[in-house]
């Protein structure tokens, strides 16, 4: 029997548990190019898939700085250079009256940079994923737990491993086409 | 819950005997059903009325100036600033809701963060017109912006009024990205749950592939948490900004330092009342008392007792600050406010923020739905009289009697708040009917069977 090339296979769990125990099975067995899909959050899974921390607060981090200081000059580069004007006979640089705008452009710079900086890390906008083509993956977004093995795992065998998967206790397991 | 000596029992978050399927199934229902509620349908038609007396409203105040409202020397800032200050504080709750719940890691929260959020988004949006419309001439609005102009011009940054446009605009850019972050995963849902091709291509452009996937999830969480952390400043900070434009000035009962704290405290407390307000109805017509349960009313009830109790402190802080002070501009305004021509406005703010809510106090008002929903429509209105007391006394009689005077709101000001009003209602019906008002995947997370069990190592 030879077919198309497939983009690896999914079991489908009911309960996070099992999912977990299976994503640790098959890190145990060797796999290495699979990951997990479930409806919500599963704290244990990044341990369970051995998920390393992720850049998103130094980025952030790096965006409030950038917003902060970009606050912060524009006020001095307008009240100092640009527009200078003497109100009251108050220091052109007014360092207390120049906090509050520079800590909101902090607050916007860091918050624009988590956002997309998530969008980022994650490749999101991505209309189309292998995964979408498994009829029953429409329900990871409800109440099922998915986990995948991908092809392009070095042990990946597409009959062994569907029969390890199988032994994992899943309500189905499925390919996912290419 | 008699006499006894036995503690009160809490309610729990959730009904008991829900899964993830039917979770889900019953808030995205609401969404994605093909009939819209009779109710639906009436309060849309009286919300999309009243926007239409709102852009009435502005369009004829575009066409004649602001003369048509009741401000004039020596009151500047009537109804505008008035309602300004009350839409931006009922935002609050929803912030507060989202993000420093989030971070003391409340569960309770998941049932009512995302209108919450959405109520912010739109009390934002009420509030933000009114110092757009109030500036005279709101087709300059970009004014109030930094950009490099052929006039050589550029904002005073010495100035509160610049620092109020930075707050608010950061305010309402934050909330609407927190709100979108926190909407991805349903989206996800809704696309893979709707039957028609529209939608599910609306949806699913919305939410821009999302899979769920264990990575995705870990930077998503990583993403909310930091989100709740930046925006629990922001929130104390907006509301600060907006008492610096009163207490800045030297104006008797605004040159204050009790300001910042009593106004952020008094934007929870019309925040949470407003969020009451609106669950109360919402529950009942959707039948969601299974996820918006007691537990929900009591808590919300509890955090308006408590911050009332702040701007309770405030009011009295005023006042002996007022006689304390040794100052008679300072005295005179804090006798007036009790004694002069508003003062039935201040008793009756008293009353409804300080007196009604005590009832508080009883778990039997706690638990009686009609009483916590009158409740809330009491500090609802204390919260908006409470701002007119602040802006229009001190302004009417201030350093000389020469100068003393009246404000006379018109009916285009009555007719602008009862406009943002509808325009509120009725973005939040919108809202309701098209995205789901309950964030489903903070639901099935908090669910017993979201718990991992996994056999000791």
């Amino acid at each position: 029997m030879i077919s198309k090339p497939i983009y690896g296979l999914i079991a489908e769990f009911d309960n996070p548990s099992s999912l977990v125990a299976a994503a640790r099975s098959a890190r145990a067995a060797g796999y290495r190019k699979l990951d997990a899909y479930t409806p919500f959050p599963v704290e244990e899974l990044n341990d369970a898939l051995d998920l390393h921390k992720n850049k998103l607060p130094l980025l952030v981090l790096i965006g409030g700085l950038l917003g902060c200081l970009g606050g912060y000059g524009l006020e001095y580069w307008t009240t100092v250079i640009a527009y200078p004007l003497n109100v009251g006979g108050r220091p052109l640089h007014s360092i207390p009256s120049f906090i509050p705008v520079a800590f909101e452009t902090t607050i916007l710079a860091a918050a624009v940079t988590a956002v997309l900086g998530m969008l980022a890390l994650n490749g999101l906008p991505m209309p189309y994923h292998p995964v979408f083509n498994v009829e029953r993956f429409a329900l990871a977004s409800r109440s099922r737990f998915f986990l995948c093995i991908e092809a392009a795992d070095p042990k990946f065998d597409r009959e062994g491993t569907a029969k390890f998967l199988e032994l994992l206790g899943p309500r189905e397991v499925s390919e996912v086409a290419e | 819950m008699s006499g006894s000596s036995t503690p009160p029992i809490q309610p729990p978050v959730l009904d008991p005997g829900q899964t993830f399927g039917s979770v889900t199934d019953k808030i995205s229902s609401i969404v994605l059903t093909k009939r819209t509620p009779l109710v639906w349908l009436v309060g849309f038609g009286i919300a999309f009325s009243l926007t239409m007396l709102l852009l009435y409203s502005i369009g004829y105040l575009v066409v004649k100036g602001i003369g048509i409202w009741g401000v004039n020397v020596p009151i500047g800032w009537g109804f505008d600033i008035v309602n300004f200050v009350w839409w931006i504080g009922i935002g609050h709750a929803g912030t507060l809701i989202s993000a420093i719940l989030l971070l003391l890691r409340q569960t309770w929260r998941n049932s009512i963060n995302r209108f919450a959020e959405a109520m912010t988004l739109f009390a934002v949006a009420c509030a933000g017109l009114y110092p757009v419309l109030h500036l005279g001439r709101p087709w300059l609005m970009y004014w109030l912006f930094p950009y490099p102009n052929t006039m050589g011009l550029w904002p005073q940054f010495r100035s509160p009024l610049v620092w109020d446009v930075f707050a608010v605009s950061t305010y309402a850019s934050v909330s609407l990205l927190f709100w979108f972050v926190g909407l991805i995963p349903d989206l996800a849902t809704l696309r893979d749950r709707s039957k028609k091709r529209f939608s599910r291509f609306t949806y699913g452009i919305l939410a821009m592939g999302w899979r769920g996937s264990a990575r995705h999830w870990q930077v998503y969480e990583t993403c909310s948490l930091l989100l709740a952390g930046l925006a629990t400043p922001l929130v104390v900070s907006v509301h600060t900004v907006v008492s610096f434009d009163f207490a800045v000035g030297l104006i008797p009962g605004w040159h204050t330092t009790i300001f910042p704290p009593y106004f952020v405290a008094g934007a929870i407390y019309s925040g949470f009342a407003m969020v009451m307000t609106l669950a109360i109805p919402l529950r009942k017509i959707y039948g969601l008392e299974g996820l918006i349960t007691m537990r929900h009313l009591q808590n919300m009830a509890k955090v308006m007792l408590a911050t009332g109790l702040i701007v309770a402190y405030g009011y009295m802080v005023e006042a002996f600050m007022a006689w304390y002070s040794g100052n008679p501009y300072e005295r005179y305004m804090i006798w007036n406010r009790m004694t002069g021509p508003y003062a039935m406005g201040y008793w009756a703010l008293i009353f409804c923020n300080v007196i009604a809510p005590q009832t508080l106090w009883f778990s039997k008002v706690r638990n009686s739905v009609p009483v916590l929903f009158a409740m809330s429509i009491i500090v609802n209105i204390g919260m908006w009289l409470e701002r007119f007391i602040i802006v229009v006394t001190s302004l009417h009689r201030d350093f000389l009697p020469s100068s003393w005077g009246m404000y006379h709101p018109t009916a285009w000001d009555w007719s602008t708040f009862l406009g943002t009003i509808g325009l509120f209602a009725a973005l939040l019906f919108l809202f309701v009917r098209f995205l789901p008002m309950i964030s489903i995947f903070e639901i099935r997370q908090i669910l017993p069977q979201a718990e991992v069990t996994e056999p000791p190592k």
